[in-house]
């Protein structure tokens, strides 16, 4: 084998695996195309379900940053997550940060939901306005205590339904 | 008196020092190896030579055995996601398993058997008929002529051929998922990118691939540069350095794995 | 050229050798090469002659005693000076130890790409030369592994004076070869070595052979040198070693047995 040939092939495998590297950062996952360093941002949840770092965070379903920390604060016993937002997506004051779930079974991500304020939010603001998640335990069992209360007192049971 | 006890516990001991012993060994020729690498870069062609030998002629084994393990994803992962009604869900997990464990694990066993096994024989061969000394005597470091191209060029090939790995088993994957089974075109590749992340999966993904390209070319070519100078000798030296690096990519990716993706989800 | 040591190219004085002091393998070691001569090292298999020709190319330092090689003291050497002295010296060994991956052109211009800048061309030019000098000018693209052992002993010999080394050192030029190719690789030893007004040292138990083309033979026998002298001094010699040596017989202080128990006390032992 001259050396020519051995460059030649060795140019081609190169190519091959730089093509293969390229192929696995951009069709196989996303390279994250931010704008630049995303800026962070707290909010407090009495219930945090099950959600972990780096779920996404959504604002009407398109992706706007990931949760970075996840922590018990043990004076007020709630849970403080923190969220890295890309700067290219301001958000007013009074957004509202809620958990919920992708789908019956889906994984669990933070939607925020812009208010109307003027005033942007700016890196490490809190969110105050919030919403736990939906624990599935609790919502049965308060829609059984209904149903219960309803049967028991045999009227308006209408108004009851969940 | 208590020999049944005493023994095998003496031997055990003579084991563990003597693994240890043989592991600054290996470090220690690291170090040496590391200190006469210059040539392998300024003189190119030598290290390119064996990126050829052990990349190039490495590719086929490598691509048709990605395509193979990614078609087994394709059925498996299909057959397990059913039951959760979430097929859809096949271009994830065919993804997330081949960046982050099968395409580093896999194409490095099938490196060291493949390229490792051949560097530590050539090696070998050399030293039993005489031809490193034969260059020591004519004033060129066999460490830095033979050797060290032969390490970087292990260490340039593998990361490469673990990349292509990855890349022919999503490929296998598809195959199976999208062309063969039926599994939505469209939902197989935007929930894969979707949940597959550049930086966690992809990079951590190469970084173990990079790792276990240092540890088996290190094995390979330590073991060839280090046998007994016979035919037995150096047979001897070839299975050490299938089992070595085996051994070594299992316990490496386990504690790669434990730094790199735990507390994750 | 002449230098402080005059035109001595290899003194050992007094040198003992052993891979660790309580174990001595050679002793009282006095060694001289000149300029121009050709040198036996003569003996048994394992009396130490080949530990002798590792000496003299640095590859072990010796206990006590002084090896200087072209004027250099190579038991006090670094690494590198070590490669200094290798440039300017030629080594054959046993088997020839060619590149099996390499034509037998890129053998030969193996330690010229590696120790010198020349053009490719000079570079061809030079290989030919030696390639004919070895009278293999016409196998330059064939591969080791199709070469007879003489043919392969007679590149390494081209590939070993690539360099116009200064001292050439064979290491069992002759072991494996048939006759004819026994006296091309003698005449070539000798050719070579007057062409280039070097020194030879041949490490060898060819007694024929090389007396018919060496200047001085020291004979090594059980770590010491127990007899030296010119090819006829050696072809006289009295001490019976030389003796069994130069005229092979079976017997003599060499024993034809291994040292072992009576014959009769093992068959006897046995028999109970």
């Amino acid at each position: 084998m001259s050396r020519k040939t051995i460059d030649l092939w060795v140019g081609i495998f190169a190519v091959l695996g730089i093509a293969a590297i390229f192929f696995l950062s951009l069709r196989v996952s996303t390279v994250q195309t931010s704008s630049g360093a995303p800026y962070t941002v707290y909010t407090w949840f009495d219930n945090i379900g099950g959600l972990k770092v780096r779920a996404p965070v959504k604002s009407s379903g398109v992706v706007v940053g990931r949760v970075a920390a996840i922590r018990l604060d043990t004076q007020k016993y709630r849970a403080e997550v923190t969220l890295a937002i890309d700067p290219a997506y301001p958000f007013p004051r009074d957004t509202v940060a809620a958990i919920l779930t992708s789908g019956l079974l889906g994984e669990q991500y933070v939607g925020l939901n812009p208010g109307g304020e003027e005033d942007m939010l700016a890196a490490g603001d809190t969110i105050t306005m919030t919403q736990s998640a939906v624990v599935l335990e609790n919502l049965i069992s308060q829609f059984l205590y209904n149903s219960a209360a309803n049967g028991n007192s045999n009227s308006g049971g209408d108004s009851s339904q969940p | 008196m208590m020999d049944w006890l005493v023994t095998p516990l003496r031997h055990i001991g003579a084991r563990i020092i003597n693994a240890i012993w043989r592991l600054g060994f290996i470090l220690r020729f690291f170090a040496a190896l590391l200190l006469v690498s210059g040539q392998s870069f300024t003189r190119l062609h030598l290290t390119l030579r064996e990126i050829w030998f052990t990349g190039v002629l490495s590719l086929s084994i490598i691509m048709v055995s990605g395509l193979f393990i990614g078609m087994v994803l394709g059925l498996q992962g299909y057959e397990i996601l059913q039951r959760f009604g979430s097929g859809d869900a096949l271009g994830i997990m065919v993804a997330l398993s081949l960046a982050r464990e099968l395409g580093p694990v896999v194409a490095g066993l099938l490196f060291a058997s493949r390229a490792g096994s051949a560097v530590t024989a050539e090696i070998g061969l050399m030293k039993a008929t005489e031809q490193l000394q034969a260059m020591d005597m004519m004033a060129v470091n066999p460490l830095a002529r033979v050797a060290a191209p032969r390490f970087w060029g292990g260490v340039i090939s593998m990361p490469l051929l673990a990349a292509i790995f990855s890349t022919a088993g999503v490929f296998g994957g598809w195959l199976i998922g999208v062309v063969v089974i039926g599994v939505d075109h469209g939902s197989f590749w935007s929930q894969m990118q979707a949940s597959v992340d550049f930086r966690i999966d992809i990079v951590n993904g190469f970084i173990k691939s990079v790792v276990f390209a240092l540890a088996v070319s290190l094995i390979a070519v330590f073991e060839g540069y280090d046998c007994h100078p016979t035919a037995e000798g150096v047979s001897r030296a070839i299975t050490r350095t299938v089992v070595q690096s085996a051994l070594t990519i299992l316990a490496l990716d386990f504690v790669l794995t434990s730094f790199m993706f735990r507390g994750l989800s | 050229m002449t230098t402080a040591t005059g035109d001595e190219l290899v003194v050992l004085q007094d040198v003992h050798f052993g891979y660790d002091p309580n174990h001595v393998l050679l002793r009282n070691i006095h060694f001289r090469v000149r300029r121009g001569q050709v040198v036996a090292i003569m003996g048994g298999s394992g009396s130490g002659k080949t530990t002798l020709l590792r000496l003299i190319c640095g590859q072990h330092a010796p206990l006590s005693g002084s090896v200087r090689v072209m004027g250099k003291d190579l038991g006090r050497f670094t690494h590198a000076e070590k490669y200094a002295v290798r440039r300017r010296l030629g080594m054959l060994f046993q088997f020839g130890a060619l590149f099996t991956d390499s034509t037998v052109f890129e053998n030969v211009a193996f330690p010229l790409r590696e120790h010198t800048q020349l053009p490719e061309s000079i570079i061809r030019d030079l290989v030919l030369l030696k390639l004919n000098a070895v009278g293999l000018r016409g196998a330059a693209h064939r591969y080791p592994a199709e070469l007879s052992g003489g043919m392969a002993r007679r590149v390494a010999l081209a590939r070993a004076v690539a360099l116009d080394p200064e001292l050439i050192l064979y290491d069992e030029p002759f072991a494996g070869l048939d006759p004819i190719s026994l006296g091309i690789i003698g005449q070539l030893i000798r050719r070579l070595n007057d062409a280039l007004g070097a020194g030879s040292v041949l490490v060898t138990h060819d007694v024929t052979e090389s007396l018919d083309i060496v200047d001085y033979v020291y004979f090594v026998s059980e770590g010491g040198i127990v007899a030296e002298g010119t090819p006829d001094e050696i072809r006289a010699a009295t001490h019976p070693f030389v003796d069994q040596f130069v005229h092979a017989r079976p017997d003599g202080p060499v024993p034809f047995h291994y040292a072992a128990e009576p014959l009769a006390q093992a068959l006897l032992g046995r028999a109970q």
